[in-house]
């Protein structure tokens, strides 16, 4: 079994978000990076998929030369080998990215065979465009289920549950096929001493695509403004518990 | 001007509804559940052929589950751009349209060069407003249309949720704790909170990645995302990410040792302190309110 992980470097943004001066990126000077909480799962996922079924896993990004981080991060899980499409760190848009990570995936599966399961977020944590994975699939040709909490492939299909209102739905889709997943999907690990030891060494193949005009453009980014709430201390400690109580029945919860 | 809105039951739809009619007077409807069982290829089919036909200035949905991925199927198979979650778009104007980013934390105000725009609609954004419904397009002719694989993708099977409990998204109290809780035990005291208080119990996603609580139980952008009438966050920073889950609650108390703490901008009491006294003080004092409630003959010589 051969499968692939798509992630996104993202900043670890605190208690609140504060703009670069040109208003078109977060700043991120005292910020340390990540990806989506969704994407890890996908990585978790994979791992554990090769781990039962043998076969290879790799992990992909388009991003800035830092990405190479989350790219070992992805390693250090487990991942076998990576892909790093680099760029400036200008943003892509959806359709751009989904272009270049098509034509990644067709240049790997023309040099190793052809990946059986292809893993991506539901949506990215930054610009959560909801798209990149269906648009990739759509340019496959392979089938795609999205949001999903549970993958279990078997015998040349993957059984897929999203959970919906009162429930879960069930898609059973053919192999090769793509799926965007959720947070939830399973509890990721921590990576080991051993496992980032074993990641410094792993291959990660890169490549330089340009960039096409964007057609969903971003022009500037705003912080929406706050309800402008000012809190009420209620007290400091326990002995502040008949206020909460008076609170809660004015509230009326009580 | 023509506009194609894809319609579901909800609130949601008739908040899509509402900025759709900006798009045009004339305004049709395709289904959500035009093609049972759901199969999100085939709407997204449904509705570019419905497009060619009809040619629309515009087609929108709501940004609920479906309604992003029907729509980011529908851009990819027509070869379009497609801006999820928007709450602000205008007709002409270059297609310029303000979108959510970091789930609610973040506004993009973006250009969308498309002859055709697909959008969602950012649930809980825009008050509904009465207007002119749609028509809904009688589909039969398009259904013949459609392709064996527009049917892969669809649901085979339903599992109903196990029940028990109250349910996180619709408690009207919730009671959050955080890294502040210190273990899987310490939930105990938030539980019993929760419980006197007939409400659920939430967490913030340190809780979850440590294994004390399911992800079930996750408030936020990557869990669960809530509206409660009061939600008590309990030794919870209150991150973007997380307040992204609960920023719409009516009210906030935040239990917190750290006045400074960022949760303090969005909340609407606080008692400052160690959660693991404060907590539990404020369960006891809830009994000893019940306990007269209940001792206290009402007028009419009734019981609370
Ligand atoms: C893309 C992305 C998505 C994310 N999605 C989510 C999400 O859905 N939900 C979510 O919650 N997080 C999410 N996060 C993580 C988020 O950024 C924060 O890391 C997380 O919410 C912090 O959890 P916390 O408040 O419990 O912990 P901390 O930030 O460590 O805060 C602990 C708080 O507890 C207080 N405290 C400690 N001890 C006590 C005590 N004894 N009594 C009282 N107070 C005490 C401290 O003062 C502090 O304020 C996401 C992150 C990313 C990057
Ligand atoms: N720059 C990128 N590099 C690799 N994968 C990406 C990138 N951007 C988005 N993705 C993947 O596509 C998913 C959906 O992204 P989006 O359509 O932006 O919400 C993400 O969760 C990732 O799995």
């Amino acid at each position: 079994m051969k499968v692939l992980v798509c992630i996104k470097r993202v900043p670890f943004t605190g208690g609140k978000m504060v703009l670069a001066p040109d208003a078109m990126s977060l700043e991120t000077k005292h910020l340390g990076f990540t990806i989506s909480p969704h994407e890890e799962c996908g990585v978790e996922e994979a791992v554990r998929l090769i781990e039962s079924n043998k076969g290879e896993s790799v992990v992909l990004t388009l991003g800035p030369l830092e990405a190479a981080e989350q790219l070992r991060d992805a390693m250090a899980l487990g991942i076998d080998r990576a892909i790093h499409m680099q760029t400036d760190g200008s943003e892509w848009d959806a359709g751009a990215t989904a272009a270049a990570i098509v034509e990644a995936i067709r240049a790997d599966e023309a040099a190793s065979g052809p990946f059986d399961l292809i893993f991506f977020g539901n949506e990215s944590a930054d610009s959560a465009g909801f798209q990149v994975g269906l648009r990739v699939a759509r340019a496959l040709d392979r089938p795609c289920a999205t949001g999903l909490k549970r993958v279990v492939p078997a015998d040349g299909s993957v059984r897929c549950e999203q959970e919906v209102e009162g429930g879960r739905d069930v898609y059973v889709l053919p192999l090769p096929a793509v799926v965007t997943v959720r947070e939830g999907l399973n509890l990721p690990r921590y990576p080991s001493v051993p496992g980032r030891m074993r990641a410094a060494r792993k291959p990660v193949a890169t490549s330089t695509p340009a960039r096409p005009k964007p057609r969903l453009e971003l022009m500037r980014l705003a912080v929406p403004e706050g309800k402008g709430k000012s809190v009420q201390v209620l007290g400091t400690g326990p002995s502040a518990a008949p206020a909460v109580v008076e609170m809660l029945r004015k509230a009326g919860v009580l | 001007m023509t506009v194609l809105v894809l319609m579901e039951h909800g609130d949601a739809s008739m908040e899509a509804l509402t900025l759709a009619r900006k798009f045009g007077a004339e305004m049709h409807a395709v289904r959500m559940d035009a093609v049972q069982p759901f199969a999100p290829d085939a709407v997204a089919a449904l509705l570019a052929l419905v497009a060619d036909h009809l040619n629309p200035s515009a087609v929108l949905a709501a940004g609920t589950d479906r309604g992003n991925d029907v729509m980011a199927r529908l851009a990819a198979r027509t070869g379009l751009p497609f801006a999820a979650n928007c709450v602000v778009a205008e007709p002409g104007d270059q297609g310029s349209l303000t979108r959510l980013r970091w789930g609610d934390s973040l506004w993009e105000i973006a250009r969308l060069n498309s002859p055709r725009p697909i959008i969602t609609v950012a649930p809980h954004t825009f008050a509904i407003e009465d207007g002119p419904l749609p028509s809904e397009v009688d589909v039969t002719p398009f259904l013949t249309q459609l392709e064996d694989k527009d049917m892969l993708v669809r649901v085979s099977e339903h599992v109903a949720a196990a029940g028990g409990g109250v349910l996180l998204t619709e408690a009207k109290v919730v009671v959050s704790g955080g890294r502040g809780v210190g273990s899987k035990e310490g939930f105990a005291i938030i539980e019993e909170l929760a419980g006197l208080l007939g409400g659920a119990v939430g967490c913030s996603r340190v809780v979850t990645s440590a294994g004390w609580r399911p992800h079930t139980d996750q408030v936020g952008q990557t869990g669960t995302k809530i509206a409660p009438d009061l939600y008590i966050a309990c030794g919870i920073s209150g991150a973007t990410q997380h307040m992204a889950g609960c920023r719409n609650a009516k009210r906030i108390l935040a239990i917190n040792s750290d006045v400074e703490a960022p949760i303090m901008v969005n909340a609407d009491y606080a008692v400052i302190g160690d959660l693991k006294e404060i907590v539990p003080a404020i369960s006891a004092e809830i009994r000893k309110h019940l306990a007269v409630l209940a001792e206290s003959p009402l007028p009419g010589g009734e019981r609370a």
